[in-house]
């Protein structure tokens, strides 16, 4: 047995570690997806069957309390009204002003352009801080202004060298020298050729801060103040996070009767409504999910 | 006068004034992006004057008298006995972080990227990335709801397997909230942090790998002596660069997973300055601790980036 060739040994050991390796990997393909799988499960089950634990690998007594309970909530529609405002505004804005900005400051040439670089970066080194920046907001009259949302973080300093990295990279600098022979200006050449040339930057751009925009609620609810403008993830934060917190410290009290009835209910509209905030982008993130990846490599290369 | 002296200048045919006119188009492109810059990144910077005074709202920044002593209120933060508690929970939870977060993407790029199926790999990428796309309120929701003291899931197995009977007090446990902390986080990136190391192995020169076969080497034996090297430049830079954030816990988790039981070990510094600044309206003292911070942020990351430098990767900028 031991004069058996190498070749045959090597490939026994390398099934042993083509084994262990897709074990490990479904290991962890487990734990990834059964809290989401049981989040689906859960919303369109029994509730009070969800609660005792005999929901475990698949639906049981199809039941939608949760989300009737959830569509009857206005709060949540008006959320998900603010939020697709805020995510379309801050969008906008952020990506034009990463490709003007990115653009410009890739122009060698332009006077003063090492100074306004220096003005970019010196931000991502230090900031005021929350409580100078709070103060400003107030005396300005911005606090309690839903502009602060689209416009709070809208320059990312990031986002501005991926861009001048990606068109410096991609775009020649010889075709604004020709462009303008035939009298284009900087700015026809940034909307005829630079902005077409750069769509897989684009989808990344738009990508990325339409996310972390739809996520967002930090700014929301140290600038906002009107329950009419609060973001989705400030009304599910009051419903998932804060009340939650409060019913774990109650419901042994409570468990017995109606009562548990009532919080068996509370709970199913807790994961339905999981589902309605996080399902536009799930869907859609996987069709997406390769620019994403190419975002993060465009991010990498260091310009 | 002036004109005439820049015109003589070598390599030069074009006065300043005619330059900037020349570019000014690009001025313009730079225009929303200052002044945005201004409103929101460098007006506040004078805000910060207020660590060293006594501000009242009525007096306005400027008018506020300074405080006496001028450090009157950092002297107040470092003998607090919430400082030494404050800035403990912060580095726990950065290290901790750090060192269950920082080598498990790693080890996932690995095995990916030697895992012998192609459809496979794909199932497996597309569904360990999926939860960076989860918000934070969403993801401590599910944290309370499965965690939930007599109805979550979590006791429920508990309860089934025999392992425990009675209520799990794991949300009221002090000392239970770095764990939940930090394993949720590695649970919701650790597919996303994968992707850079893939990228860094996708660029491995297969002809190594080649003559590694030739020589007899087993998969395993590649992993660890041609992938892993290939991507050791890229780990130590992500390394260093995490490290240049230690002080900088986000505010957003810490402060939704947040409840009365558990705040001995989930103050920190951000959560705390929003405490007492937002909340209680102690102005000055907040905006010195927001300072504290800042100012460590900044000699962090200024160390980290001459670190990098020195190890000849390029600096960040």
């Amino acid at each position: 047995m031991k004069t058996a060739s190498k070749k045959i040994k090597a490939s026994g050991s390398d099934r042993i570690f083509n084994i262990v390796n897709v074990l490990i990997l479904s290991l962890l393909l487990l734990m990834v997806a059964y809290p989401l799988y049981f989040v689906v499960i859960a919303s369109i089950s029994d509730p009070k069957l969800v609660a005792t634990g005999r929901v475990l690998f698949y639906p049981q007594s199809f039941n939608l309390e949760g989300y009737k309970k959830v569509i009857q909530y206005s709060p949540i529609w008006v959320g998900y009204r603010n939020t697709i405002f805020y995510t379309l505004g801050y969008t906008f804005v952020s990506v034009m002003v990463s490709m003007l900005t990115g653009f410009a400051l890739g122009q060698r040439k332009l006077p003063g352009v090492n100074l306004f670089t220096g003005f970019f970066i010196f931000t991502m080194f230090f900031n005021g801080g929350l409580i100078p920046t709070y103060l400003l907001m107030k005396d300005l009259g911005l606090y309690g202004n839903p502009l602060i949302i689209i416009l709070m973080g809208a320059v990312s300093v990031n986002n501005i060298i991926i861009a001048r990295t990606f068109i410096k990279s991609t775009i020649p600098g010889e075709l604004f020298e020709a462009a303008s022979i035939d009298g284009c200006s900087y700015t026809g050449y940034f909307f005829k050729i630079v902005l077409p040339l750069s769509k897989a930057l684009l989808a990344v751009l738009v990508l990325f801060a339409a996310v972390g925009q739809w996520n967002s609620w930090y700014n929301a609810m140290i600038y906002l103040k009107d329950e009419n403008q609060m973001p989705l993830q400030m009304v599910l934060r009051d419903l998932i996070v804060i009340q939650s917190a409060m019913s774990s410290s109650t419901e042994a009290a409570t468990v017995g009767g109606d009562a548990a009835a009532q919080v068996y209910l509370v709970e199913s509209m807790r994961y339905a409504i999981i589902i309605v905030s996080t399902l536009p982008i799930m869907c859609i993130y996987p069709f997406l999910q390769k620019y994403f990846a190419k975002g993060i490599m465009i991010g990498s290369v260091k310009g | 006068m002036k004109t005439k002296t820049k015109l003589q200048a070598p390599g030069q045919s074009l006065s300043l004034g005619r330059r900037i006119i020349q570019f000014r188009e690009l001025y313009l492109f730079l225009l929303p992006g200052v002044l945005l810059l201004i409103l929101f990144n460098y007006l506040p910077l004078y805000g910060i004057l207020i660590a060293f005074k006594d501000f009242k709202v009525k007096l306005g920044i400027l008018g506020s008298p300074w405080s006496q002593p001028v450090l009157k209120y950092f002297n107040r933060l470092f003998s607090m006995p919430m400082f030494p508690v404050i800035l403990r929970n912060t580095l726990l939870l950065s290290f901790y972080s750090l060192l269950a977060g920082f080598p498990l993407p790693i080890v996932l790029a690995l095995l990916i990227n030697s895992s012998p199926g192609k459809r496979y790999k794909k199932i497996v990428q597309t569904v360990t990335y999926a939860p960076h796309f989860i918000s934070i309120v969403i993801i401590v929701g599910m944290i309370n709801i499965f965690f939930s003291p007599s109805t979550g899931i979590i006791v429920n197995i508990l309860h089934k397997l025999g392992l425990m009977s009675g209520n799990l007090e794991v949300l009221m446990t002090a000392s239970a909230f770095p764990h939940l902390y930090v394993w949720s986080g590695v649970w919701q990136s650790i597919g996303w942090n994968s992707i850079i190391y893939l990228g860094a192995l996708s660029g491995v020169d297969a002809s190594l790998h080649e003559a590694a076969i030739v020589d007899g080497a087993s998969k395993f034996q590649r992993v660890l002596h041609i992938d892993f090297p290939s991507i050791l430049p890229t780990i130590v830079i992500l390394m260093i660069l995490n490290s240049g954030s230690i002080m900088n816990v986000g505010f957003e988790k810490v402060f939704l997973m947040q409840n009365s039981f558990n705040t001995s070990m989930s103050e920190v510094i951000n959560t705390y300055v929003y405490k007492i600044g937002i909340k209680e309206a102690q102005y000055s003292l907040s905006a010195a601790i927001g300072l504290f911070n800042s100012v460590v942020n900044f000699i962090m990351i200024i160390l980290v980036n001459q670190l990098s430098k020195r190890l000849d990767q390029g600096s960040l900028w």
